[in-house]
Formats: C-alpha cells, structure tokens, sequence
C-alpha cells in the first residue's frame, strides 16, 4: 500500500526526484535527499481534532511520518513531557520557559528512539532483515533495542571510547557491537564503506532520509503542547545539524498543512567548545564549515567533526533570526547540575549543552528574558555518568546511631 | 609528471572503474579540466555549473579542503596525494 501523502525522496540541493528507495545521495551533485509529501493531500485527511483521537505517541501525526503502511517499529514511542519549569526560568531570569523532555523518550531514554521507529517501520516495510547504524551511543542503544524487539539482526558500531552506560546499553539487546578505535567520523565513513557493500539497512546512511524525518515529531509535539502555537525560541542541540533542521521542518509542516497558523518563530543551535564547527561558522558569519579533526568535549553524543547537515543547520538559524553558542566542559556539567537541582531532570551531556548554551543567548539579549523559551533535551544522564560523577559530592556514611545523625546534621546546618 | 587522484565510488563508472587515475595540472582547476579531457563528464559532477566545487564533494590535498586552502587556484606538484571525497552522511 503506497501513502498518498509521502511522495518521494528529493535532492535538497538540486530538487531533482527520486523514488522512494533506500538511497539518500542524489547521484548528479551528491547532495543529500529528503522526504517529499504532497501537502494538500495531507492537509486534507490531518486536523488537531484527528490528532487529539489518536494515541499519544510520535505517530499520531502518521501523515506526515515518511512510511507507506501502519508503523511497525517503535509503535509507542514518543510524545513526552513538555515540562513547564518556573524553577528554572527563575534561575535563568526569563518568563516562560519549558524543557522537552526526552530524557524519558520510550524506551531508550533518548530523542534517538523518534528517528528509529521510523527507519525501522521503514527498513522492514522494503524488506530487509538485518540494520546497522554509525553512533555516537543513543542511537546505537535505540537501534540495538528495535531490532531486539522487531526481530532483526543489527550491527552497531561506536567510536572505542564511548561513556560505559551507552555501551553496556547497547550490548544488553544481543546487537553485534563494534568499537572503532577513532573518532565518530571515522566511525562514519567506515560505515560509508560497509553500506556500499552489505545490503543492511544503515539507518543513517542508505535509510538516512527516512531515520531523520523522525526528529520532526519532536517539534510536532511542541507546537501541539503549547496549544497548537510555536515558542518564540527554541533550543535545539546540534552534532549532525539533523534535529535542528528536523525542528524547523516541523514547524514550517504545521503552518503548511494548517495546524497552526503563521507566527515569528526562532531556532537556536547549542554545540560543546571542544567540537564546535557549526557554531564557529555561525559566529564568524560564515557559510563554510571547519571541520574539526579531534573532537575533545565530554558531550561526547555532540562530537561530529564533519556535521553532514551543517550548511542547513545555519540556514534554518539564519533564517528564523537564530543564534548559535557553545560551552564549556566545566559550563556542561553546571547545567546539567542546574536542571537538575531546579527541575528534578538528569540530562545527559548534550542536555548540559543546550541548557548552557541557551543560559548564554538569554544574558546576551539574543533570548529576550519576556519571550517564550523551549529547552530540546535530548537524552538521560543515567548514561552518561561517568561526565558528572567527581562533580556531584559523595554521600554522608554514619553508624546507624541517632546521635551520630544529629551531629552530621548539626555540622551541616553550620556550614 | 602525472598526479595520482583518488577517485570516489560513485565517479568509477567515468574512470573504467579505476579508483586511483594519473592527470597533470598546476593547480586544481587545470588538474579538473585535464581529468575531463580524459574522463568526459566527470567534471560536471564534482563542479556546478558556475565551475565552483559542489558543496557535497570535497577535493583534499595531502587531507587539507581546498575550501580552505585556494579553492581552485591552490597550486599542486606531482608528489602530492588528492582525493576527490563526496560528503559523507550521518550522525
């Protein structure tokens, strides 16, 4: 059964279509494809009245999710909280300000599990039997889980040196998991190699159109818990560049298909000192991108050397009046202390990256203090934490005696 | 003296299927139009059509991006190693 609102896979860079196949480079320039859908089509059949009939997952906006039948994979996940945090919009000194929080994200605790159910929904609807990903840890984790669940073989492979919650979150699903002694990107372009060779499903190589068209639910379910209306800022974390675009595709969707109606709306992109390529070329104005040969940051989900959505992650910034920051290992591990002593929300690093970076675009002015602010934060900090263990204290041990209690209390009340 | 290239996966239908090809040239620019007398077509897909380098494909010399070095104009010699690499998705 073909969808009648997922047209087929288009060049970004020169148009030219495709079928709806699992490739993802046009083959005239090398520009990257992405999904097409037939707007007034969808307009037609989506309306906040279907949406609310539907259950609460990422799929209740299915029209424009880039599958031919019913998801398969990842049936139940998303629609997380989006969490009011007056706590911390208080220590931030702003008005309104909300976290998405996919700290929470079923069932791997990461936004990651969005792009997954697509990519494998998509993956098993053409047939194949065994996937693959190129990770730096969350999506290996959620690629490792779907394929357990689905029943299809997997290949995962992550840079050798990645946090231990990420890889013993990956070994726990039976995945054959792989350590490439190297950076993420060499991580990637072997992979390249291997796509080219083993007819896998590399969910974000030859399935890559698919798998990052799920990051758009994320901005769907903003727009829908706000009451149907954009924040005026969001704060989005950027490795690839993806998600960012993905957040800016979302809200342009829902203006198209008339789910929310035309308003100013800004995206703001959060990377790591320590691997920070598109933020320098936004702060430099500058349409080209460094690329950063050795990533050294403890945001190590963050840590994409070559960003492949890059161009497009300063274009979306650009164009809808946004700005980009980075921070520091030691500003990381504030804020992910901050969300969580104000929140009650452990994030992961990249959490810590968008919280820092977003405290930064509010004390510039770039975030004016009385507009709207979202916080995308991506992933649980119960993965990474080996990023805040030396920073957190350690706990009090006293004899089970009453007075011992006492006096331990007495000496922190004096302090 | 002819310059080694190594050609990418997708351009080797142009080549004969060769990844590695031998072209002269002084810079970039005349290494591309030498690869073209040699290889109709293979030029189209790297540069578009202003002749500037598409933005999904980079021409490494000895691993540097001649985006960051003089584009088309960067001056090569025969002991030079350049690499024609479309972008790479991911992440």
């Amino acid at each position: 059964m073909e969808s009648p609102f997922f047209t087929s896979l288009k060049c970004r860079e020169c148009g030219k279509l495709y079928p709806k196949k699992a490739t993802h480079i046009c083959e005239d320039d090398f520009g990257p494809l992405e999904c097409a859908y037939d707007y007034s089509a969808i307009s037609r059949s989506i309306s906040r009245e279907a949406i609310l009939s539907r259950p609460k997952s990422m799929w209740r906006y299915r029209e424009l999710l880039p599958i031919d039948g019913d998801p398969t994979v990842g049936v139940q996940n998303g629609f997380t909280p989006l969490v009011k945090a007056n706590r911390l919009a208080k220590a931030l000194g702003v008005d309104e300000l909300y976290i998405k929080n996919d700290t929470v994200n079923y069932p791997t605790l990461s936004f990651k599990d969005r792009v997954v159910s697509v990519a494998l929904s998509r993956a098993v609807e053409m047939g194949f039997d065994t996937v693959a990903c190129a990770s730096t840890g969350n999506l290996a984790n959620s690629v490792a889980a779907h394929a357990a669940a689905a029943g299809l073989k997997s290949y995962v492979f992550i840079p050798a040196d990645l946090e231990s919650g990420k890889v013993l979150n990956s070994l726990i699903y039976g995945t054959n998991l792989i350590g490439i002694t190297g950076a993420y990107d060499q991580v990637n372009r072997l992979c390249s190699e291997i796509a080219g060779k083993y007819g896998w499903a590399f969910v974000n190589v030859n399935i890559r159109p698919y798998y990052a068209e799920g990051s758009k639910s994320i901005g769907f379910e903003i727009a829908e818990q706000l009451g149907w209306k954009f924040p005026a800022h969001t704060v989005v974390p950027m490795a690839s560049g993806s998600l960012l675009t993905k957040v800016h595709k979302a809200y342009q969707e829902f203006i198209k298909v008339g789910l929310v109606p035309e308003s100013r709306f800004s995206i703001h992109g959060a990377q790591a000192a320590g691997c920070s390529p598109i933020s320098r070329a936004y702060k430099e104005n500058a349409n080209l991108i460094h690329f950063v040969k050795e990533p050294k940051t403890i945001a190590k989900s963050l840590a994409i050397g070559t960003p492949a959505d890059g161009y497009y992650a300063l274009g979306s910034m650009r164009e809808t009046g946004g700005a980009s920051e980075d921070v520091t290992d030691p500003e990381i591990v504030e804020a992910i202390k901050l969300l969580a002593e104000t929140e009650g929300i452990f994030t992961e690093t990249a959490g810590g990256v968008t919280l820092g970076c977003a405290k930064k675009l509010i004390e510039s002015g770039k975030i004016p203090r009385n507009e709207p602010v979202v916080l995308v934060i991506t992933g649980n900090g119960l993965k990474t934490q080996e990023a805040v263990m030396d920073h957190i204290g350690k706990p009090s041990v006293i004899k089970p005696s009453l007075r011992e209690f006492e006096s331990l209390l007495a000496a922190r009340t004096d302090a | 003296m002819p310059i080694p290239v190594t050609i990418p996966t997708p351009l080797r239908n142009l080549t004969g299927g060769a990844d590695t090809v031998q072209t002269e040239g002084a810079t970039i620019g005349a290494l591309l139009d030498n690869l073209d007398a040699a290889y109709p077509g293979i030029k189209a897909r790297i540069c578009d059509e202003s002749g500037a380098v598409r933005r999904f494909v980079n021409i490494y010399v000895n691993g540097e991006d001649i985006r960051f070095l003089e584009e088309k104009e960067t001056a090569i010699k025969e002991t030079d190693e350049i690499s024609i690499v479309p972008a790479i998705a991911g992440g």
